[in-house]
């Protein structure tokens, strides 16, 4: 009989804490998607703190320095009295694309062999041993590579060059950055290939066709958006990459470039600025975020442009 | 009537298959160039390091003579700062994935934040220094210390968690969710115990990645003002410090032999320590990875 009394009473105890923790499940049920939707949203305030600094900082900059200087003149020449400073932004442009350049020049060939190669004729356990390494590549820390350039590649490269190259120089830089992005543009091109169906490799095999024709002219052509977009992303890390050439480029912007001797990229323009000892306030503090911004917008122009070729000229099938 | 010249074809038959052979060979030439480029960057390395490792590199600091120098305060400050980015870019980038998959509605504000964080991955890392500098140092009052550091390597490999775990929690299927419904389970009860739990390796492998990724950052740290020579160890959140990538760019700038040396050293310790980590990561997804 007690023991009745007691489930009877539990019972009641148990729709009681059941109706109390429904309100309780109910409560989380409309917090919870509001704490993530926060989540969400500060990866917005990121974008618009990126912008919103840069912007506010590069328009202090431009009043102190007219926008017209900074986009004509030809010298980078900051750290010097006010009225002989140069704020050129030219000479640090030219030294970013001087390395991309050469980069590029490492990375597309090389990069899109590479895809050829894995895509096309490598058999799955050739595949298998070969992509871990350019993932291992990939992951390498560019202090890493900044190390490799100047230690080997910029030694190396004085002994091939007949009348040798500087310490610092845009050449070495260049080719360890395209090295560094052998596996992205490698990995994002066989990816576009692999998307390529397998029956229009087998149709043109059937016409007769050696590998290398169906590979050329046919999977090419149809990835074409896909590997076209991976060489631009290229060009956008390389343009934003930091450590390897401030360690082997030196620091000598330059409009007039010689890729044997020592230039400097935007990037290690605002390292080298970071590294000093420049007060908070200077004209010198406030030209880093004029640097950071013609950066900023250079890496974004090419990422929407990557986005725009694959989504635009993509072949489905 | 022959449509096809057998002639002709059988004349350029020679040279088209002597093409393919050649452009083979280039392939795979280009291909192995990565793998040299990789075996000669570690024997170099080794070569260079080996001779300054020992455990007194490991435990003394930095110092200006090469012989008695050594990582700890780097290594410490390293371990300070995953300690902030760690669980600050999980709990943000798990959190954005789960509404963007779960909650979010099919809308122009999905759409946008989606957009955004395939736009922020693609900033260089250096930018972020930037930002970091100015909320962070400045405007938050934080100065160049650990905290800041942390969250601004949070912020940086973000849209890498949150891309990862989107992934991840793709891959559970419908049908569990469905039956967890079906069980009367709300969608938070259904999220917390049926796909979270399921999606969690995937997560996991996609977060030791990215940090193992925040370990060899150097530019932004050095953009906040991250100290290049320091004989202490962080004491709490506030304190400088330094990390183990901006001990080395400082040993590499420097132009005594001696120094590149111990660079070399520093870097076998920062591979040995991104190696366990992905290791680690390809142990998650290889052990916990489920195919429904």
């Amino acid at each position: 009989m007690s023991r009745d009394k007691t489930n009877q009473k539990s019972i009641r105890d148990m729709i009681q804490e059941n109706k109390s923790s429904n309100n309780q499940s109910a409560v989380m049920e409309k917090v919870v998607p509001k704490i993530f939707l926060i989540c969400a949203v500060i990866s917005i305030f990121t974008t618009i703190g990126i912008v919103f600094t840069l912007l506010t900082e590069t328009f202090t900059f431009f009043n102190r320095i007219s926008i017209v200087e900074f986009f004509t003149n030809t010298r980078w020449f900051p750290f010097t009295s006010d009225e002989n400073a140069d704020f050129g932004i030219l000479a640090l442009v030219m030294g970013t694309l001087t390395v991309t350049a050469i980069a590029m020049i490492v990375a597309i060939p090389v990069g899109l062999a590479a895809a050829i190669y894995l895509s096309e004729y490598a058999s799955a356990k050739t595949r298998k041993f070969i992509k871990p390494i350019l993932e291992v590549l990939a992951g390498i820390p560019t202090i890493v590579y900044g190390f490799f350039a100047l230690t080997f590649v910029t030694p190396l490269l004085d002994k091939i060059i007949p009348g040798g190259i500087s310490i610092f120089n845009a050449l070495s830089p260049g080719i360890v950055v395209g090295i560094m992005i052998i596996p992205m543009i490698a990995s994002l091109s066989e990816d576009a290939m692999n998307a390529v169906p397998n029956s229009m490799r087998e149709g043109a095999m059937a016409l007769g066709a050696t590998r290398f024709e169906v590979a050329m002219k046919v999977v090419l052509p149809a990835a074409l958006s896909g590997v076209i977009a991976s060489f631009v992303l290229g060009i956008s890390r390389a343009i934003g990459e930091t450590m390897i050439v401030t360690i082997a480029g030196g620091s000598r912007p330059t409009a007039d470039i010689n890729v044997t001797e020592s230039i400097q990229t935007m990037t290690a323009y605002i390292v080298q600025v970071s590294q000093g000892d420049t007060g908070y306030g200077t004209t010198i503090y406030y030209s880093i975020y004029a640097v950071g911004m013609t950066l900023f917008v250079f890496t974004l122009i090419m990422n929407l442009l990557a986005q725009f070729i694959s989504r635009k000229f993509r072949e489905e099938y | 009537m022959g449509l096809i010249n057998k002639e002709s074809v059988k004349k350029k038959m020679g040279s088209r298959v002597a093409a393919n052979g050649f452009a083979k060979f280039l392939f795979i030439l280009a291909t192995s160039f990565s793998l040299i480029v990789l075996g000669v960057l570690i024997y170099r390395i080794l070569v260079e390091g080996l001779p300054y490792l020992s455990l007194d590199f490991i435990t003394n600091f930095a110092s200006r003579m090469p012989e008695r120098a050594g990582i700890w305060a780097a290594l410490v400050g390293t371990i300070w700062i995953m300690a902030v980015t760690a669980p600050v870019s999980f709990i943000l980038g798990v959190g954005t994935a789960i509404y963007l998959e779960e909650y979010a509605k099919k809308n122009a504000f999905t759409k946008f934040v989606q957009v955004n964080i395939a736009n922020l991955a693609g900033v260089p890392s250096i930018v972020f220094g930037l930002l970091g500098l100015t909320i962070f140092v400045r405007l938050a009052g934080l100065g160049s210390s650990v905290l800041a550091g942390g969250l601004t390597m949070s912020l940086l490999i973000l849209p890498v968690i949150v891309v990862a775990s989107q992934e991840a929690i793709r891959t559970v299927p419908r049908e569990i969710r469905e039956a967890s419904f079906g069980m009367g389970a709300t969608k938070w009860q259904t999220i917390r115990r049926i796909v979270f739990p399921a999606a969690l390796p995937g997560i996991l492998t996609g977060t030791i990645l990215a940090l193992s990724r925040a370990v060899g950052e150097t530019a932004p740290l050095l953009v906040l003002g991250a100290l290049a020579y320091v004989a202490f160890v962080p004491e709490n959140l506030l304190s400088q410090f330094t990390v183990l990538p901006i001990q080395l760019y400082n040993w590499t700038s420097r132009p005594q032999e001696d120094f590149h040396m111990l660079a070399a050293s520093g870097i076998i310790i920062l591979l040995i320590i991104l190696l366990i980590m992905n290791s680690i990561a390809v142990y998650i997804r290889n052990k916990f990875h489920k195919r429904f």
